[in-house]
């Protein structure tokens, strides 16, 4: 029997306080969490930093530390600082450092580093040993360069290695989510699809809960031909139903689970009801990789974004949104002509189809209208020209029938705009073949 | 004919990574969701047709018996967080399911 204790979604989303001391009680050998995700978007790998607060992150990691420390078992802790990066790797050891001097603890830390070198991806490039993913696009080599920080989404192995040495804690880069989970069990022989299942299960913390929530945790019992999973909280439950959908979600095929080790294979897959708030999973198999192909990610930069946001109560003015908003794109284009390709310029309309853009079905309008205005260029200069120009303009600009004649927008602030800053898109979402490939190992004892 | 929402327990829209949006539907009766899967009433013409888009840009669809579940993955417009997008999350995407009625 393995139990480990996965207490939130993500490190720094918190979790309750009585859910802690009820895992502390139940005494498990394992603390893992994850850290990361791609989800808030490509600004922050682009960065390097996390999408979490720091002071939300040492919250939990002062909690799990001192668990960990008590029951003197170890904290894994994958995709550590959200993307992962160096940077954001080392902004989680100092959390940790922090945390253990202030308790007066004495901890070996594994410190595992995912970045890779844009040489070794241009290297990936020319031998042919890449290939796009989940709808990615093809990469050339004049793309590696304006990208920044680059990670692999490592899997199980480097956490064993790394607890081979003997540590407390480890703070891994990019990782897959279910990995920080799954490596001890099946380090100490638990089988490799069962172990792998729950870790993707946990990752979420109580999100496979009923009801369901990021902001707490659950326990996952390993056994040898079977697992059971329930929640920490007593208002919570795990049923059939919250655990095998959670197999759906955020994931393109629910019955084979893609990863860096290779694929949980969920098509024997069963979950029985034990009591009122666990649940059984037994038949998860797995089908090792033939060939070591890691996911790789990286931001490239794209410009500086500029933002204002304006209320629109008008309706005659709302009748015409669409058209005076296109003729805006025009009187810009005509201000400044020597600089035609250099910005592009969104306008999201809330009341119309802010939400949804071109997949919005209804044609109904509201009584008012919420627009973000919204400028990329490559210079701050010439987003904050361009953004200026389109509120003076839109605000005094003479529409069909128009009777308002003192101002067509209701600002909500002053300033009016703000340079919201860099623009990163996903540019390298991509497999590379990594054979033999180590990732740095860094043991520090503090 | 039976509203989506009545028949559902469970409709939501998430990335998949950056280029995908999932779109998840668990029905609240096994004899309702193996019905419509039997007919495949779900078939990629009729995602492409709910959101406006081509069928080449409808990935996959995949039912899933353990919980009476739908689930097509769509390219998304334009990849989470880059210039134009909507929703980074692509969690506000499911709206036009809750319009969809039915003949059960």
């Amino acid at each position: 029997m393995f139990k480990i204790y996965s207490p939130t979604a993500i490190l720094g989303y918190g979790f309750p306080v009585q859910s802690f001391y009820n895992a502390l009680e139940i005494k498990p050998d394992l603390v893992a969490v994850d850290a990361g995700s791609t989800d808030p978007g490509p600004y922050y790998l682009g960065k390097g930093i996390s999408f979490v607060d720091r002071g939300a992150t040492k919250r939990d990691l002062n909690y799990l530390i001192n668990m960990v420390h008590k029951l003197d078992i170890p904290l894994f802790i994958g995709s550590a600082g959200g993307c992962g990066s160096e940077s954001s790797v080392n902004w989680t050891f100092e959390i940790v450092k922090e945390i253990l001097e202030e308790n007066n603890f004495h901890m070996k830390v594994a410190i595992i580093y995912t970045d890779i070198s844009k040489d070794k991806i241009k290297e990936s490039i020319i031998n042919g040993n890449i290939k796009n993913l989940d709808g990615s696009s093809d990469i050339g080599l004049e793309d590696v360069e304006g990208i920044t920080n680059i990670v692999a989404q490592v899997g199980i192995d480097p956490f064993i290695e790394g607890y081979k040495k003997g540590v407390n804690i480890i703070i891994c880069g990019r990782s897959y989510d279910p990995a920080p989970f799954s490596a001890l069990p099946i380090h100490y022989g638990y089988s490799k699809g069962l172990s792998l299942h729950l870790g993707k299960i946990l990752e979420c913390g109580a999100i496979a809960a009923e009801p369901g929530s990021g902001r707490d945790g659950l326990i996952g019992v390993l056994f040898d031909d079977h697992f059971e999973v329930f929640p920490l909280n007593e208002n919570r439950r795990c049923t059939v139903t919250s655990v095998a959908a959670h197999t759906l979600y955020e994931k393109s095929d629910p019955y084979f689970l893609h990863g860096p080790d290779g694929v949980i294979d969920l098509t024997a897959t069963t979950f029985t009801q034990k009591d009122e708030k666990t649940v059984i999973v037994k038949g998860s198999r797995f089908i090792e990789g033939k060939e070591k192909w890691l996911k790789v990610e990286g931001a490239k930069l794209v410009g500086i974004r500029g933002v204002f946001i304006a209320g629109i109560r008008d309706p005659i003015m709302i009748s015409q949104i669409d058209e005076i908003l296109e003729i805006q794109r025009e009187l810009v284009r005509e201000n400044f002509r020597d600089i035609k390709d250099d910005y592009r310029i969104y306008f999201h309309i809330y009341g119309k189809n802010g939400v949804m853009g071109e997949w919005e079905r209804y044609n109904g309008l509201s009584h008012e209208l919420g627009l973000v205005v919204e400028v990329i260029s490559k210079d701050t200069d010439i987003t904050k020209m361009i953004l200026g120009y389109i509120r003076s303009t839109l605000l005094h600009y003479g529409y069909k029938g128009r009777i308002a004649t003192a101002g067509n927008l209701a600002f909500p602030f002053s300033p009016s705009e703000v340079i919201w800053g860099e623009v990163f898109e996903f540019k390298l979402y991509h497999l590379i073949k990594l054979d033999d490939y180590e990732f740095p190992i860094k043991v520090v004892e503090v | 004919m039976k509203n989506m929402i009545e028949l559902a327990k469970v409709i939501r829209t998430k990335n998949s990574g950056p280029f995908i949006l999932t779109i998840d539907i668990i029905f609240k009766e096994k004899e309702v969701y193996e019905k419509l899967k039997n007919m495949n009433y779900f078939s990629k013409k009729f995602w492409a047709d709910l959101y406006g888009i081509k069928e080449s840009d409808v990935i996959s669809v995949i039912y899933f018996d353990p919980v009476y579940a739908v689930k097509a993955n769509i390219r998304r417009k334009v990849p989470s967080g880059s210039p134009g997008d909507t929703d980074v999350y692509g969690a506000q995407q499911h709206a036009p399911l809750l319009e969809v009625k039915i003949d059960v």
